[in-house]
């Protein structure tokens, strides 16, 4: 017989054990499809490893692509704290870069000390606004606000493409649907001449900290744990239950708005339809891999972001359709759901007593 | 302005609003089905696409179309098990295992079909379900050319509601299946298992939805695009709600959102020029949003939904 027993305390070396349990199980699921497709599946996986940190550029390309996945990821992980089940990062991802592009592209002239943050700023409220919609709709008519953060995306990716075909199409760029690019004093500084990696990311690191420092240590974040664990409680208990979930819908519109903000302003430069290929819907599988833990989004997006760069990398040296990663995503989510199991329950066997 | 009202009048309309509606009847009958025995299925969305992959699969290696509908029906059920596994015995969170799903059914079906036509420029195409000719009905004037479009899948998806409805309020099994999303102690103290019951309909439910993929493929296009399923499956998560969770709204509510589907395409062709086409594209979205806020504060929703029953727990 085998009895699950709740856990009083998980310790942190369990957590982070499941994470990367989940993370290699995965991997070792991705082979079983991989092998029927008849792939040499050693090769394919060294290659994916050594063109996610084989070298130098490499493990560059890995931080870059990591970038809007720790702001998506953590956009997903302070909203599931709170059970706000935003599954809209990447409508609101699309909401930041309109922002980003609007502030940036010429409206305003300011030096870059004072024009990078009014971007940063204005991305994460229009971020933050695209979600405290559904959160309105969910504290004050009860609708769901998974099915209209989905439909929110949607939305808005067609949004962006009427403004790139119409009001802020580039006249100069031979009738491609792209935005005018950013002023150079609105752009994020490149960390290291001659890569793509940008300050974006010391922006993302500095972002999960605070997060870390809001939920664990400040009033506000304890209200938010409280209303993710027991909503009922929470207001019988008296804490503003309608506020903190407006609170958090704006930290997680903001966050994944920054996101946006970030790929343009320190990658592309300018805004296009393709410019997230899912960053919003992948966050919410480096939130669930980092147990919804701030500090554990940076590694966690890190994995994934190598995932889809080995997959790339691998795809064009050995043809294997670099869908390969999106498997190995999906894979990942499931196991760290299954092996949350462990986090939350000891699992005791139990000597059947002969009858 | 006449011409906004004469598209009400061409049988064109109304065949197209029955075609558009038809995976979503499925949809929203799988949804629902999942939904009255407590299960949350956001699965839904790559269920269809695994159900429009596989579906048109089977019949382009040889199967008949039917088989093609059996096969993507096979699909969905056991996407539906993964689902109900890891959420009713294991109890995991419905919301993001749903989302695992749809990640899982969407990247297996695309890595799947770039492994089975690595270098294909055009999507290779089918022989789909040819048009229906009703005997009598079929030769009167207007009603004629609206029937003579259909086919047969659209006719399965008219005999499923009737089927659901019939089960669900008329049937013991339909009872047990409402009553363990709504009492599942209740049903335990009858000597059922909740378990059973929920994960059998959260397997027919998922076999539904991927019978809504599987529509586009064999019956409204014959051929299988990327991205072709495109938000229909959270559209349909947002009409179940709208239809109270009965068969007979469900239908009603699928019939509505592919009017105004219809009539957004027909219109942006008069109006075309002067209003962006993508208002018209963001006009089904934002109708499914409006249609869930409205009737979200009187929704009577399954009372156990989302919630995980253990045996021998209060």
């Amino acid at each position: 017989m085998i009895r699950f027993v709740p856990r009083e305390r998980t310790p942190v070396w369990l957590s982070v054990a499941v994470s990367i349990g989940a993370g290699l199980a995965a991997l070792l699921l991705t082979a079983v499809p991989l092998a029927l497709s008849g792939a040499p599946v050693f090769t394919a996986f060294g290659l994916m490893a050594q063109g996610a940190a084989g070298n130098g550029f490499a493990l560059a390309e890995t931080l870059t692509r990591s970038t809007p996945l720790i702001f998506t990821g953590l956009a997903a992980a302070v909203a599931f704290r709170a059970k706000l089940w935003n599954i809209g990062a990447e409508g609101q991802l699309y909401a930041g870069a309109l922002a980003t592009v609007a502030l940036g592209a010429g409206l305003i002239e300011a030096p870059p000390y004072l024009l990078v943050p009014l971007v940063l700023i204005g991305a994460a409220i229009a971020g933050a606004v695209l979600l405290l919609v559904p959160v309105l709709f969910k504290t004050r008519f009860g609708a769901d606000e998974v099915v209209v953060t989905l439909l929110l995306n949607f939305i808005m990716l067609l949004f962006v493409q009427m403004m790139l075909e119409g009001p802020m199409k580039d006249e100069m760029a031979l009738g491609w649907p792209q935005s005018a690019p950013i002023l150079d004093d609105a752009a994020l500084p490149k960390l290291v001449t001659g890569l793509r990696l940008h300050w974006g990311l010391v922006l993302a690191v500095i972002a999960a900290i605070a997060l870390h420092f809001f939920i664990n240590r400040t009033v506000w974040g304890f209200r938010i744990r409280a209303v993710g664990e027991n909503a009922r409680a929470a207001r019988y208990a008296g804490l503003p239950v309608g506020l903190a979930m407006a609170m958090v819908g704006a930290i997680s519109g903001g966050l994944a708005g920054l996101a946006g903000a970030s790929e343009v302003a320190g990658l592309k430069g300018y805004l296009t339809a393709d410019l997230s290929p899912g960053f919003g819907y992948a966050g919410i599988v480096v939130a669930t891999l980092a147990n919804l833990s701030p500090l554990g989004v940076v590694p966690s997006a890190i994995f994934i972001a190598g995932v889809f760069v080995g997959a790339d990398s691998m795809s064009r040296a050995i043809g294997v359709s670099s869908y390969l990663a999106d498997l190995v995503v999906a894979f990942a989510l499931l196991c760290v759901l299954v092996g949350g199991l462990l986090t939350r329950f000891r699992i005791v066997f139990v000597r059947r007593e002969p009858a | 302005m006449w011409e906004a009202f004469d598209i009400l009048l061409q049988a064109n309309f109304w065949a197209a609003t029955i075609r558009i509606a038809t995976p979503l009847i499925f949809g929203v009958l799988g949804a629902l089905l999942c939904e009255r025995a407590g299960v949350l299925n956001l699965g839904i969305e790559g269920i269809f696409v695994a159900g429009a992959m596989s579906g048109w699969l089977a019949v382009y290696l040889g199967l008949p179309l039917w088989g093609g509908v059996l096969v993507a029906a096979t699909v969905g059920a056991a996407f539906g098990f993964l689902h109900a596994v890891l959420t009713v015995p294991l109890g995991l969170s419905q919301h993001v295992t749903g989302i695992g799903i749809t990640l899982l059914a969407t990247s297996a079906t695309y890595f799947g079909y770039r492994v089975a036509f690595p270098n294909v420029a055009t999507p290779p195409r089918i022989e789909a379900f040819p048009p229906l000719h009703v005997p009598i009905l079929g030769d009167l004037p207007f009603i004629g050319p609206i029937l003579g479009q259909q086919t047969a899948f659209t006719v399965l998806a008219f005999v499923c509601v009737g089927v659901l409805a019939f089960v669900l309020s008329r049937t013991p099994l339909g009872l047990a299946i409402r009553a363990v999303g709504d009492n599942p102690e209740a049903v335990e103290a009858q000597g059922l298992s909740v378990v059973g019951l929920r994960i059998g309909a959260v397997m027919a439910g998922s076999a539904l939805m991927a019978l809504g993929g599987a529509f586009l493929t064999l019956s409204a296009f014959n051929a299988f695009y990327f991205g072709m399923i495109n938000g229909r499956g959270w559209v349909c998560i947002a009409l179940t709600v709208f239809a109270s969770w009965r068969p007979g709204k469900a239908l009603l509510g699928a019939l509505l959102f592919g009017a105004l589907d219809a009539y957004q395409l027909r219109i942006q062709t008069i109006a075309g020029g002067v209003v962006p086409s993508q208002i018209f594209l963001m006009l089904p979205y934002l109708f499914s949003i409006a249609a869930l806020v409205l009737v979200a504060r009187r929704a009577d929703y399954p009372r156990a939904l989302m919630k995980p029953y253990f045996k021998g727990q209060r």
